[in-house]
């Protein structure tokens, strides 16, 4: 499927032509020099590398960089730090010893069950919620495209609940989904035994499909404008091959809208792994018995209600490196190949 | 061409990651040597304090700011509510690390005390000159639960909350029991009277303490009923976890049974489930009887396994204290000003504004004239002098966490032995409390 998407797109050019326009003026001007002038060149291209091409660029995005290094880069790289030492928060005069402890935190903090179930849950939440949200905000997004009426309506109802704080609107689910809920007054017998916020084995999912609702909106917003990227002209060609509309969803549309499907991925799996405040507030805390507890609920309960700053960032740490490894997998499989 | 850019751009976030780490590392090496003021005790001038953010204990404040500052004019209180957060807990947590703390926290947990302690937050009150005597003569014997491991005063008892079974009248009488003489003081009539209440149909639920997994709802289950089952013997002693035995079993059993019989709700109630009839017991202090202004209530003191005399119940206390901050640039002013904030007229001022009881020893003679006026209150003057606190230390709420874990799986939702499950969380209680 892959390649019939990237052949049209990239035919393959003549070996001459191989520089292109892709190749930029800089290259083609350093190849013309040649390439046995030695020092200078070399020199030329250390400056060149640390500053780029364009060193005014430098100034005005330093702005940015500088922002990102406070508020991103720092704090990332502290807490690796901290995660490998005995720390704790301390008054600035307090100057308490911080010795390097090596990988304890990391003993401390796997070698508890609590830490072990989290990053089970997180995984069960994962599984259903990313999936999930592809594929319905990928259908809505197409369907909401075709919509002539309310269109405007349709796409502020969907965005309603992501715009609305988590807090209030966890308030209205705990009304649907407690014991003499909206949910199970409408179930009636069917209704789960224990209910569904307090059974171990719904109480992750639930909170699963909470969020993917709750996001949702966001994500069609996504696929929406991806949609309009794809060419008219494709599906015109599919139908004159005689694709019925499922085939063009299928062999059109969701390969027209790789690109956002990986941010999708990436985004819906970082705020996945992420998860807090539903599990706060939905399940009193990660009930039941910790059913629902997600590494980064752990981390507040460890690093700030606790004290263990340092145990709670070799969790984050941990979490970071699997969610990195998550994305490069989702990069690889959806990702745009390069050459 | 765009793996280059991509290579080149991966050089510069490694060379920016160094440089940050090198800025991380200096920082965490460097800076020595705080305030130069922080070891004196003497010093005076204008000092900032916070308090709690609710309605009574805000007018209390600001009466005893006004009073302080009538008669100081060169060492004005600025005072404030704590700012919003999570919890108190948390924000004075980060004003300690970041320097900024006020001067006095008149509502600080006494479960956070050892963290605020181990962090270089708290100023030791047992280094003023009369800051132990002072203590100890306010609050009699009941002070020693609020001294650290080596004897001293990090924090003020200042003002308590002791817990006793609040019930609805109504519902009571509704049930077809007497309202007037409820049967409540043993296990087995509590359990009965909550199961004539729920057959009934009065209310969902006899008792609905919250259910949730949050480290300090073992003070309003386990912890006043253990209390009152040994007569005031704390979770741990010399070290060592003491809820491991037949009195600890029982009160979780007591417990498990109630949520067996789905007398309590394993559910969290969104709401006041007191105040809005879901249950028809509530487990709380005094501050509760400004709050549930609309029930027909009465009060008894929490069960116990046989039935006590209430004059030797014992229970939580959901104190409050004041701690002093080692931000704090006029320490001598904030002492003055602590000890002016609790002196008998302003203790009597607290009493009478917020019903909550002053950790002072001989409540009820002291304020004869305040009970005597509100009969309600009566029962909790007397009883804040029966009170057992959390334990201390830098570990008081993991050790929480811990045991209400196991609580939740064992007595909330009923998995496994309740006294096997106390005796495990026991053991890593034991390791918990001997940690730095």
């Amino acid at each position: 499927m892959t390649s019939t998407v990237s052949d049209p797109r990239a035919p393959v050019p003549s070996r001459t032509g191989a520089t292109g326009p892709a190749s930029g003026k800089g290259k083609g001007k350093g190849k013309g020099k040649g390439s046995g002038s030695g020092s200078p060149r070399a020199k030329r291209s250390v400056a060149h590398r640390i500053f780029g091409r364009q060193p005014l660029g430098l100034l005005f995005s330093s702005p940015y960089l500088l922002f990102v290094l406070a508020v991103f880069a720092f704090p990332i790289v502290y807490s690796v730090w901290i995660s490998f030492h005995d720390f704790f928060f301390a008054a600035p005069g307090a100057n308490p010893d911080r010795p390097f402890v090596g990988l304890d935190n990391y003993v401390a903090a796997f070698s508890n069950p609590a830490v072990i179930r989290s990053f089970g849950n997180v995984g069960i939440f994962l599984l259903i919620n990313v999936p999930l949200t592809v594929v319905l905000s990928l259908l809505l997004a197409s369907a909401l495209n075709k919509v002539v009426h309310a269109r405007t309506f349709l796409r502020v109802s969907f965005y309603v609940p992501y715009v609305t704080a988590s807090v209030a609107v966890v308030a209205v689910w705990l009304f649907l989904f407690n014991g003499n809920g909206l949910v199970n007054s409408i179930l009636g017998p069917l209704a789960p035994s224990p209910s569904w916020l307090i059974n171990e084995n719904l109480a992750m999912p639930v909170i699963a499909i909470y969020v993917t609702w709750k996001q949702l909106g966001f994500y069609i917003l996504l696929y929406l404008a991806a949609l309009q990227n794809v060419p008219k002209e494709l599906y015109e060609s599919a139908a004159t091959d005689g694709a019925g509309r499922i085939r063009q969803f299928f062999s059109v549309t969701v390969p027209g809208v790789r690109p956002a499907t990986l941010l999708v991925l990436l985004v819906s799996t970082v705020t996945g792994a992420n998860l807090f405040t539903e599990p706060y507030l939905l399940t009193g805390g990660g009930g039941p018995n910790g059913a629902s507890a997600s590494p980064v609920l752990l981390m507040y309960q460890l690093g700030i209600q606790q004290g263990q700053p340092d145990v709670a960032s070799a969790i984050g740490v941990v979490l970071v490196i699997g969610v990195l490894i998550i994305a490069f997998i989702q990069n690889r499989l959806v990702g745009e190949r390069d050459s | 061409m765009q793996t280059s850019s991509v290579k080149r751009s991966k050089r510069v976030l490694a060379v920016a990651l160094a440089a940050v780490a090198g800025i991380g590392l200096a920082a965490c090496s460097g800076g020595s040597g705080g305030g130069g003021a922080a070891g004196d005790l003497t010093a005076t001038g204008p000092i900032t304090i916070w308090y709690s953010n609710n309605a009574t204990e805000l007018e209390w404040g600001k009466q005893m700011v006004e009073a302080w500052n009538a008669e100081n004019p060169d060492q004005k209180i600025t005072g404030q509510e704590i700012p919003a957060g999570k919890s108190s807990e948390e924000v004075i947590g980060a004003a300690i690390t970041a320097g900024n703390a006020p001067c006095l926290v008149f509502n600080t947990a006494p479960s956070a005390v050892g963290q605020f302690e181990k962090q270089g937050g708290l100023v030791n009150l047992s280094d003023f000159d009369d800051g132990a005597s002072y203590i100890e003569e306010r609050s009699g014997d009941i002070a020693k639960q609020y001294q650290n491991a080596d004897g001293d005063y990090f924090q003020l008892p200042w003002k308590s909350n002791p817990v006793v079974i609040f019930y609805n009248k109504d519902l009571f009488a509704a049930a077809g029991l007497d309202p007037e003489n409820p049967k409540l003081s043993t296990y087995d009539d509590f359990i009965a009277t909550s199961k004539t209440l729920v057959d009934a149909g009065v209310a969902p639920f006899a008792i609905q303490p919250a259910p949730t997994s949050e480290f300090f709802q073992m003070q309003f289950d386990f912890m006043p009923l253990y209390a009152a089952a040994t007569g005031g013997t704390p979770l741990i002693e010399d070290g060592k976890a003491t809820f491991a035995d037949d009195k600890g079993t029982e009160v979780a059993q007591f417990w498990r049974d109630l949520y067996d019989q789905k007398l309590a709700g394993q559910e969290q109630y969104q709401g006041d489930a007191f105040a809005d009839g879901q249950a028809a017991m509530a487990i709380v202090g005094p501050w509760a009887i400004s709050v549930y202004d609309g029930v027909n209530f009465g009060s008894v003191p929490v069960p116990t396994p046989e039935a006590t005399d209430p004059k030797d119940v014992w229970t939580f206390s959901d104190a409050k204290n004041v701690g002093l901050f080692s931000a704090c640039e006029n320490k001598g002013t904030a002492w003055n000003v602590l000890k002016f904030a609790t002196s008998e007229d302003q203790d009597g001022k607290f009493l009478e504004t917020t019903g909550q009881m002053p950790l002072r020893q001989d409540l009820p003679t002291v304020y004869a004239d305040y009970f005597a006026a509100n009969p309600a209150y009566q029962a909790f003057g007397d009883q804040a002098s029966r009170t057992v606190e959390v334990p201390g230390g830098p570990n008081t709420v993991q050790i929480m966490q811990a045991f209400r874990d196991a609580w939740s799986k064992s007595v909330i939702f009923g998995e496994g032995d309740v006294g096997q499950s106390l005796t495990d969380v026991a053991t890593k209680i034991d390791q918990l409390a001997t940690q730095p």
